[in-house]
């Protein structure tokens, strides 16, 4: 069975009396283990489908599910639970809290759990080092670069060992060198953390890193290109 | 950010002033109670006119006197004597030192045996006037604030002069504020023929219930006692009451200009931080969380104001000042009285008033959908 299944989803939007349609009958399967590269121009709808898989958002038609959960009939407060457990939601702009030390905002995920404060610790320390920034945790997100600062979201990401890592233009703010950094430990959390991550992306050099190709234009799934693993 | 910093102080400040307004009406009508509740001893009854409300409107008969002195109740002196002080309240009109404004000033005529009976009080300075002269001594509080009351002076009142021979506290009780002299001389300076009030001090305590008894039984007598305390408690009720009631309509009109201010800043502070209100949202933080969290920080600033409050109304403490009390309709002096129980009421006052201030707009944050919030830069 496959871990994602959205079936059929269509999303519209209504500003004054206007229904703006985004998304038009959808459908896509992921697989567990997947790292899927989202592609398509500005307007496609890459952060509206996004948003729908982490149940921030929610379809007008179709269904979603992911494991064993049709996210779509939670209820709002269901839906918060079930994303601190099963999403992990890396942005473009990090959205790091800039009063919170690096540990502070990787720790954020764990305040939901039951964990003890020295769990909590271990986890923390363990995420910062997965992205190499164990050595960073007292620092604020203005003392960081942005490829650091990004880093630090991957950690936030990842603390609780969540089921699906959603990346929103991971790299869209970042020097090339920075991306590449970024891209390969979301390479790495695919192929030696077996997560499955799905990527919403414009730059080429980043969906290429992708294990699958999706294009997505003017709401529909368009073109559907399989790179070279 | 620096806009924000901005309303943020002007928000604490605007709840500190609230609280301290708070603080320091409620530390006048503590004051004010205090001082006329230590006036009353347990021990001592006042025996005024069956159902006179104030000394100032009763009447005690000359041939009263020996009746009640003579009660099994009343305590005695070494002497033999009895413990009982026959009195007369009049009120003087003398100029504030403040304003040259006349004031109205209690002088009260007492009878030999009144420091005695009222034995909190003390001279310090000076001694106490003799029986049978135009001798006085002044209290403490009306020193200084009206003319020609300090020590070797003398003053015109009735028709007569009078010298100003001692002065005495009493525990900063309302006799401070008053001139005393003796009551066989005040009489005839003021051509009153009877006294208006007895206070006697009793045997014990315990005692009360049967010397009033004793008192209303008495065909003879058309007079009733009260304990010393709750008349004094009495005589403070009107003027706290109008304090209280006042500086509550003052103070919650202030409150609801604080309150609008915690509300304005914390709409202004859900607005800058909306994409880190998504940023938790889509990390799983429910929206009673949120709602929480910008309570929290709403009572959190309030509380800061409140503290500031407090310790804005604190140096009034133990400052002394006057006020014409309803029941005799004569200057008071008493002391700003500010208790541990104030404070944590103004504190609860403050955090009360950001929960208030701080409730629409958390719900707000709790309610921007997330996808949106987002989006926000
Ligand atoms: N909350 C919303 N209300 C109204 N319209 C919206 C909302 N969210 C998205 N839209 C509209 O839906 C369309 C798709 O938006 P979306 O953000 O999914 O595009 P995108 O593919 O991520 O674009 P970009 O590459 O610029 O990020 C746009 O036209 C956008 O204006
Ligand atoms: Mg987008």
């Amino acid at each position: 069975m496959a871990l994602i299944d959205l079936r059929d989803v269509t999303k519209s939007y209504r500003r004054d009396q206007i229904e703006i349609p985004v998304l038009d009958g959808v459908t896509i399967t992921v697989d567990g283990g997947d790292f899927l590269g989202l592609m398509g121009p500005s307007g496609s709808g890459k952060s509206t489908l996004l948003n729908l898989l982490a149940g921030i958002d929610r379809p007008t038609r179709g269904s979603i599910r992911i494991g064993e959960v049709e996210i779509s009939r939670l209820s709002e407060r269901a839906l918060a639970g079930w994303r601190a457990r099963h999403i992990g939601f890396i942005f473009q702009l990090y959205n790091l809290i800039p009063v919170l030390t690096a540990f502070e905002n990787v720790e954020l995920p764990l305040l939901l759990t039951s964990l003890s404060k020295k769990q909590r610790r271990d986890h923390v320390m363990t995420a910062l080092g997965i992205v190499g920034l164990g050595d960073r945790e007292k620092h604020y997100p203005r003392q960081l670069s942005g490829g650091q600062e990004q880093r630090v979201a991957i950690a936030r990401a990842i603390v609780t060992d969540p089921t699906l890592l959603l990346a929103d233009e991971p790299t869209g703010d970042l020097d090339a060198k920075s991306a590449g950094e970024v891209l390969t430990l979301l390479q790495r959390l695919n192929q030696e953390f077996k997560k499955t991550i799905v990527m919403v992306t414009h730059d080429p050099h980043a969906a290429e890193r992708a294990a699958r190709l999706l294009h997505l234009e003017k709401g529909t799934l368009v073109e559907q290109v399989k790179v070279g693993a | 950010m620096i806009v924000r910093k901005g309303t943020a102080a002007m928000t604490a400040g605007g709840i500190a002033m609230v609280v301290a307004v708070f603080v320091m009406t409620l530390a006048i009508a503590q004051g004010f109670r205090q001082t006329l509740v230590v006036s009353g001893s347990p021990q001592n009854a006042i025996v005024l006119r069956k159902s006179a409300t104030a000394e100032t409107v009763s009447a005690v008969l000359r041939s009263d006197v020996p009746i009640v002195e003579a009660l099994p109740q009343v305590a005695r002196g070494p002497d033999g004597r009895p413990l009982s002080s026959s009195e007369l309240v009049v009120i003087i009109a003398l100029p504030r030192q403040s304003d040259n404004q006349p004031a109205n000033v209690p002088a009260r005529g007492v009878g030999p045996k009144a420091f005695e009976v009222r034995d909190n009080l003390k001279v310090v300075d000076g001694r106490r006037f003799a029986p049978g002269t135009r001798e006085i001594n002044v209290g403490k509080a009306a020193v200084g604030r009206f003319k020609g009351l300090t020590l070797g002076s003398t003053v015109k009142f009735g028709s007569a002069t009078w010298n100003v021979v001692g002065i005495f506290t009493a525990d900063d009780a309302a006799f401070e504020s008053e001139v005393w002299g003796d009551v066989d001389l005040m009489m005839p300076a003021f051509q009153r023929d009877g006294y208006q009030s007895m206070t006697v001090k009793l045997a014990d305590p315990s005692m009360f219930e049967s010397f009033n008894a004793t008192v209303t039984g008495d065909p003879r007598l058309y007079l009733e006692a009260q304990r010393e305390q709750d008349y004094y408690a009495e005589q403070s009720r009107a003027l706290t009451t109008v304090i209280r009631v006042f500086g509550t309509f003052v103070t919650l009109i202030l409150a609801i200009g604080a309150v609008f201010g915690a509300m304005n800043t914390m709409y202004a502070a859900v607005a800058y931080r909306t994409r880190e209100i998504g940023t938790l949202r889509a990390l799983g933080f429910s929206g009673s969380r949120i709602v929480a969290a910008f309570l929290a920080e709403s009572m959190a600033l309030a509380l800061v104001g409140g503290v500031l409050g407090c310790l804005l109304a604190l140096p009034v403490h133990g400052m002394s000042t006057g006020t014409t009390n309803f029941s005799s309709f004569s200057e008071v002096a008493f002391k700003f009285r500010i208790t541990p129980a104030l404070l944590a009421g103004g504190l609860i006052f403050s955090v009360v008033m950001g929960a208030v201030g701080g409730l629409l707009p958390a719900i707000r944050a709790a309610r921007i959908p997330v996808a949106r919030a987002l989006r926000e830069i």
